[in-house]
């Protein structure tokens, strides 16, 4: 009788392994099928071309852009700092900055209300001196930046966290200032990391929905993202607009996230 | 004094304690084992560790002192700093590594990056300008380090185990152009190694460091003639024994070896190693000391065309002797010999 031989390098997977993860990828295949299953291939483009819907697109992809770009302006100095500066209540603060990750967004944006509405604890403030955040493309920026700053400040926090600081070391003997340092010679050697999570946070931004709509509205042409535009496309009853737009929030989304997979996003 | 400094830092458990001074112009070698001190020596002449006493000045300026609280952050001393792997900056090519410090000292690009291609071409590496880090061979790799140190013109170039990271081939050939280079460099310079021949060869002092304090210093003949431990003398090849002289006799364990002066009580003695002379019979003749003993290794100096012989018996001893004699005699671990030394050979000194 004769065995057959084994590739040693190709591990034997146990069966309820195997099992467990078909399952998990049909969890994420499935949905996908049925929104293809039912898409209206014939009148897509004409929904996609529609005023309503390229306005709701256009917006989308402005404020998801404007919010990471708030993300990474802010977000890199405040990941650097909690990476690097032992200081009291440090992980109070990383509490606090994760929170929107588990907060519902909904939750997330009656809270920026609160505070930012026009009579909130800043925005009263704000309101004296001519800003007016609520119900405002301002403010759908900021809600997206609030629940999608967060992967980009752990993805990055975790970078300066285990880069080499010798490398730093090195810049200083070569006379580089603290700042000189960290431009010319940290970020560069986090760059793979600050792009994942530049990307991740993009992607949170686009699709974000719940802390739009509480605290900047439904505003078309204004507040109203193509996330809001599918849900008020659902509200009147007209599903296929909304598969249309969904599949081309999927498609954007897919398209960014391979196109950078090779080079960037191998970390993730 | 270009560079006079007394360090005094305590990491955890390790406390370093030394005194090191380096003319312009000069190469003081810093030669221990792993764990002596050396680089935390070097780091803190860099200002990438504050002392905790004693004080550092380079060129006159003093750049440490915590009696007076001045401490003079890296950036703003004068000094370059080659590390023990390179540090190569992966995301800029060679050359804007090393235009890297001239840059952050303020000058324009263009001109930087020719002052790094002058550099480049000092090395011998100016066909590598584009090339990034991971491509270099180590040995490309040290010498850009190199040139990136000594961009910015220190007055003081400090090199930890710049040949460390090197096998055997590329080692005396770096070593080779390493001494040429740092011939060139007017400042003052530190080298830390390890291994005795870098000293030996690139130095015009050697500071020898254990423990965390300074156990010798001089030139390397005066090292390797007057060794002041047995730690000393292992690593720079030189015999050195124990003993309890009654004039012209000193006992050394269970033999006698006989010298050419009289002493009384304890005492080192030194025995070069090309001094000690192998026989495979017992040598005749009067004023001679010959121990019989096995040869328990034989290693190449490839750098000085000599063998060491390492011989076990009453007195363990090193003999250096030439290729030849190791092929006439047929020597090979395990043979019997008579290690034989002249009277005259042998340096007396109180312990």
């Amino acid at each position: 009788m004769t065995t057959r031989r084994r590739d040693p390098a190709r591990e034997r997977v146990p069966v309820i392994v195997i099992a467990g993860a078909v399952l998990a990828a049909a969890i994420f295949v499935v949905p996908l099928a049925g929104l293809l299953w039912r898409a209206p291939w014939t009148s897509a483009w004409s929904v996609v071309s529609s005023g309503e819907s390229r306005t709701a697109l256009r917006l989308s992809i402005e404020t998801s852009i404007a919010a990471t770009a708030i993300a990474v302006v802010l977000g890199v100095p405040l990941a650097w700092v909690q990476a690097r500066v032992a200081y009291r209540g440090r992980g109070v603060v990383r509490a606090l900055t994760l929170l929107p990750m588990v907060l519902p967004p909904v939750v997330g944006g009656i809270a920026l209300l609160l505070a930012l509405g026009k009579k909130g604890l800043v925005g009263q403030y704000l309101d004296h001196v001519g800003v007016h955040l609520p119900f405002h493309v301002s403010g759908a920026i900021l809600a997206e930046t609030f629940v999608a700053m967060p992967f980009l400040v752990l993805t990055v926090e975790g970078a300066f966290r285990t880069a080499d600081r010798r490398f730093e070391e090195a810049a200083r003997t070569l006379g580089a200032s603290r700042f000189e340092v960290f431009r010319r010679v940290t970020l560069p050697m986090i760059r793979p990391s600050l792009i994942a999570g530049a990307v991740l946070c993009w992607a949170r931004a686009l699709g974000e929905f719940g802390a739009t709509i509480t605290f900047a509205g439904n505003l078309q042409g204004h507040t109203q993202t193509l996330p809001l535009f599918v849900y008020v496309k659902l509200e009147e009853g007209t599903i296929e607009p909304a598969i249309v737009l969904s599949l081309l929030l999927l498609a954007i989304s897919l398209a960014v996230l391979i196109s950078l997979r090779d080079r960037w996003l191998s970390a993730l | 004094m270009s560079v006079d400094a007394r360090v005094e830092v305590t990491l955890g458990s390790f406390s370093l304690s030394a005194d090191v001074h380096v003319d312009d112009g000069e190469l003081l070698a810093i030669l221990g084992p792993n764990g002596s001190g050396k680089t935390t020596l070097l780091r803190v002449l860099a200002g990438l560790l504050p002392l905790d006493g004693g004080h550092v000045c380079i060129d006159d300026t003093i750049v440490d002192d915590p009696a007076t609280d001045r401490f003079v952050p890296p950036e703003h001393r004068s000094v370059g700093f080659v590390f023990q792997d390179y540090l190569l900056f992966g995301h800029l090519s060679a050359l804007d590594n090393i235009a890297f410090g001239p840059r952050a000292h303020g000058a324009r690009r263009a001109a930087a990056r020719s002052r790094a291609r002058s550099l480049l071409v000092e090395v011998g590496l100016d066909a590598k300008a584009t090339a990034k880090p991971r491509e270099l061979s180590s040995g490309q790799a040290q010498r850009v380090a190199l040139a990136r140190a000594i961009a910015t013109e220190p007055k003081l170039l400090l090199l930890d185990e710049p040949l460390a990271a090197l096998d055997v081939q590329t080692r005396s050939e770096t070593r080779r152009q390493l001494r040429t280079i740092l011939s060139r460099f007017p400042g003052a310079r530190i080298l830390v190694t390890h291994d005795p021949v870098d000293a030996l060869v690139l130095a015009d002092r050697i500071l020898v460091l254990e423990g965390g304090a300074v156990v010798q210093t001089g030139t390397p003949d005066e090292i390797t003639s007057r060794p002041r431990s047995e730690y000393v003398a292992e690593l720079v090849g030189v015999n050195l024994f124990r003993g309890t002289a009654d004039g012209d006799h000193i006992q050394v364990g269970p033999a006698v070896v006989t010298t050419a002066s009289s002493h009384t009580g304890a005492v080192m003695l030194i025995v070069p190693p090309n001094a000690v002379v192998l026989h495979l019979e017992e040598p005749r003749g009067s004023a001679r000391n010959a121990w019989r003993g096995t040869i328990a290794g034989i290693e190449h100096l490839g750098t000085r065309e000599r063998v060491r012989v390492r011989v076990v018996g009453a007195v363990t001893i090193v003999a250096e002797v030439t290729p030849a004699a190791v092929r006439e005699l047929a020597l090979t671990e395990g043979t019997e010999v008579w290690a034989a030394v002249k009277a005259t050979e042998v340096e007396v000194f109180p312990a």
